[in-house]
């Protein structure tokens, strides 16, 4: 078969948005227009002095950047490492997504949009986006799958008071697949006026690139922060958890051309890899193409994309970013993954010996850690990607069980 | 000659092809739907393998299409059942489907297999231009099936020149850009019709996308060489009884 650009470096993908053999953009021609206008000017408009100085501006004062970078004190002792946590959970709305949808409202005016839609999964997207358009005054619907609408709750709400539409994917597994297919048949729809803001590095080309460069700002800080602290701009390893992979894609990127970095890339194992009810993409998929790029993909014999499950809705995705495919196939990447179980654990565990309470998705990144045969005189990053509560409901459920 | 290429050499106007999903209603109507559709009048049969994930359709090809995958349709079991296409089947017939089933089947067997049950020609609307020119193209030639692009009123001039200088039998203009199964304004239709007609193309124009009863077939016939209709009949085949009933009558009130 045949095979793209070799020799690329792993930040850049080919003009055609090939990592490897993984991305491209597998879109029906109504769609070609918009996908063509945005691959055509994107890296323009964001290298363009008066969009970095709005971006900046609007991370600094809005999101609350540079996100600290904390030495956990009680989990080193107790992994007998040396563990930062970058924290994200500290940005506007409570996670990373917002760094990509102001960079991405911020493009949507500067192409003359006028609506904006979304998808979401633990609705953390979702949020981010709805906060946005308020800022900007531009209108917003976030299509979510039925079943996440039940889970997140808590976001749905926050969404609505934020003056977006909010509206429920009710085929096939109700969840992120399916809420990106409705965004994705919406924008076809009404291509002129919408743009669509894809909340992780997935999509055709070039949303993985985009998105991996408005998260790029989470590895920038590391790197500075780091070099105040240790000495060095590099850790031994950093660790993310990965759905699609925007935290990971931005925690990795300022590292990825750095061999001497090890990059954890944590999936879903929900019941169990082998239990039929995973969402743990590399160890269950195949090459395959979903919403318009070719990557891993979880799928049947017959090339059925399979419904994954994961206890938390934004780890809940049968694919996977198209640079993360690239990396777990190159082996440039390390690829485990952690159970609904293990995230749990781990979500009280952080809350009781840190005071941080994690976002169920960022807790699988902690529930791999005490595996990981660390040395004493490693240096690990963890990317906290979310906060906790919108994941109250399902934490209380635990301490009902517990008591 | 191709199958393709004869019936528009024969019948320039009014081509009538219909969409239908394989394994829909029942896993074994296949064939039973097809040879309705030609006996009723259809001139091209275009074959839809269902998939999980199919972008570019509205809800009522897409729930077909479930129907379908949970009847137990597969590729394997589809070129099965197509084995005898020939016997009774005389019109062409194109296959039209999703890249990642055909990629898992394997994209040169499948092309292989299709030839060999009598497929004229395949539209796949999620196999870009890039890919196609550089990967797969070559494999769909040398099987010598016919390769359908889409365009739509957004598909700037050049680009639209280039999909049908590389599309074989005929060209898939979309009315509108949007999914299937949506109304369309037709008067905004009818002027992009009649720029496409004003650009003189190689293939033979069909108009698909919002194509539903007799009045939007003649609509759209008035600019091009026919039309494409395909979640109306599946609205229609999910309703009615029986598959021969339903198509005898669908087809009637459309060309009649």
């Amino acid at each position: 078969m045949h095979s793209f650009n070799k020799a690329m470096n792993y930040q850049n993908p080919s003009k055609e948005g090939y990592y490897g053999d993984f991305g491209g953009a597998y879109i029906p021609e109504m769609l070609y227009s918009n996908v063509e206008t945005l691959k055509a000017q994107y890296i323009q408009i964001m290298q363009d002095p008066e969009f970095q100085k709005e971006f900046h501006a609007l991370l600094k004062d809005y999101v609350g950047r540079p996100t600290p970078l904390f030495y956990a004190e009680r989990l080193s002792k107790e992994i007998g490492t040396q563990i930062y946590l970058k924290r994200e959970d500290l940005c506007h709305t409570g996670a990373h997504k917002i760094n990509n949808t102001v960079g991405q409202i911020l493009l949507a005016q500067r192409l003359g949009k006028k609506k904006i839609i979304a998808e979401t999964g633990a609705g953390q997207h979702g949020v981010a986006t709805a906060t946005v358009c308020a800022l900007k005054g531009m209108e917003c619907v976030v299509y979510m799958g039925e079943k996440d609408i039940e889970r997140q709750a808590p976001n749905v709400a926050r969404m609505k008071m934020l003056g977006a539409t909010v509206i429920p994917a009710t085929s096939g597994s109700k969840t992120l697949k399916d809420a990106t297919n409705e965004a994705i048949r919406a924008w076809i729809n009404e291509p002129n006026e919408t743009h669509y803001i894809i909340g992780s590095v997935v999509g055709p080309h070039p949303y993985p690139d985009m998105v991996a460069r408005f998260q790029s700002v989470i590895s920038d800080e590391i790197r500075k922060q780091l070099k105040e602290k240790t000495g060095s701009e590099l850790p031994t390893h950093v660790v993310a958890c990965v759905g699609g992979g925007s935290n990971a894609a931005g925690a990795f990127y300022h590292f990825l051309n750095e061999e001497t970095v090890e990059l954890v890339a944590v999936e879903a194992a929900g019941h169990g890899v082998h239990s039929g009810m995973s969402a743990a993409t590399t160890q269950l998929g195949k090459p395959g193409i979903l919403h318009g790029s070719k990557s891993i993909l979880m799928q049947t014999p017959d090339g059925q994309v399979v419904e994954p499950h994961s206890i938390s809705a934004g780890l809940d995705y049968p694919g996977i970013g198209p640079l993360h495919a690239f990396l777990y196939e190159s082996k440039r990447g390390t690829f485990t993954s952690a159970t609904d179980e293990e995230a749990l654990d781990w979500a009280f565990h952080l809350s009781e010996i840190e005071g941080i309470i994690p976002a169920l998705e960022t807790a699988h990144a902690f529930a791999i850690l005490h595996k990981m045969n660390f040395k004493p005189t490693d240096v690990v990053v963890v990317c906290l990607s979310g906060r906790g509560d919108k994941d109250l409901a399902t934490y209380m459920q635990v301490m009902d069980l517990k008591k | 000659m191709s199958r393709l290429k004869e019936l528009f050499k024969k019948q320039n106007e009014r081509v009538l092809n219909v969409y239908c999903t394989a394994g829909y209603p029942q896993l074994n109507s296949t064939l039973q739907v097809m040879e309705s559709l030609q006996a009723n009048g259809a001139n091209i049969i275009e074959l839809g393998m269902p998939y999980s994930d199919p972008l570019a359709d509205g809800e009522v090809i897409q729930s077909s299409g479930n129907v379908a995958i949970a009847n137990g349709m597969t590729i394997d079991t589809l070129f099965e059942q197509l084995k005898t296409m020939r016997e009774n089947i005389h019109i062409p017939v194109v296959l039209m489907g999703y890249m990642n089933p055909i990629l898992q089947y394997g994209f040169e067997t499948f092309c292989k297999k299709a030839k060999a049950v009598g497929v004229d020609g395949l539209i796949l609307p999620d196999l870009p231009l890039y890919e196609f020119e550089h990967i797969y193209g070559k494999t769909i030639q040398e099987n010598n099936l016919d390769f359908v692009f889409l365009v739509t009123p957004e598909t700037p001039e050049d680009r639209l020149r280039k999909l049908d200088s590389l599309s074989t039998g005929f060209l898939y203009a979309v009315s509108s850009s949007a999914t299937t199964g949506k109304d369309k304004d037709f008067s905004k239709v009818a002027l992009y019709l009649q720029k496409l007609q004003a650009m003189q193309l190689k293939n033979p124009v069909l108009v698909g996308f919002g194509i539903k009863d007799k009045e939007t077939f003649n609509a759209v016939c008035a600019y091009s060489n026919g039309a494409i209709i395909g979640s109306a009949y599946i609205n229609a085949l999910s309703k009615g009884n029986s598959v021969s009933d339903t198509t005898a009558q669908f087809l009637n009130v459309v060309l009649n």
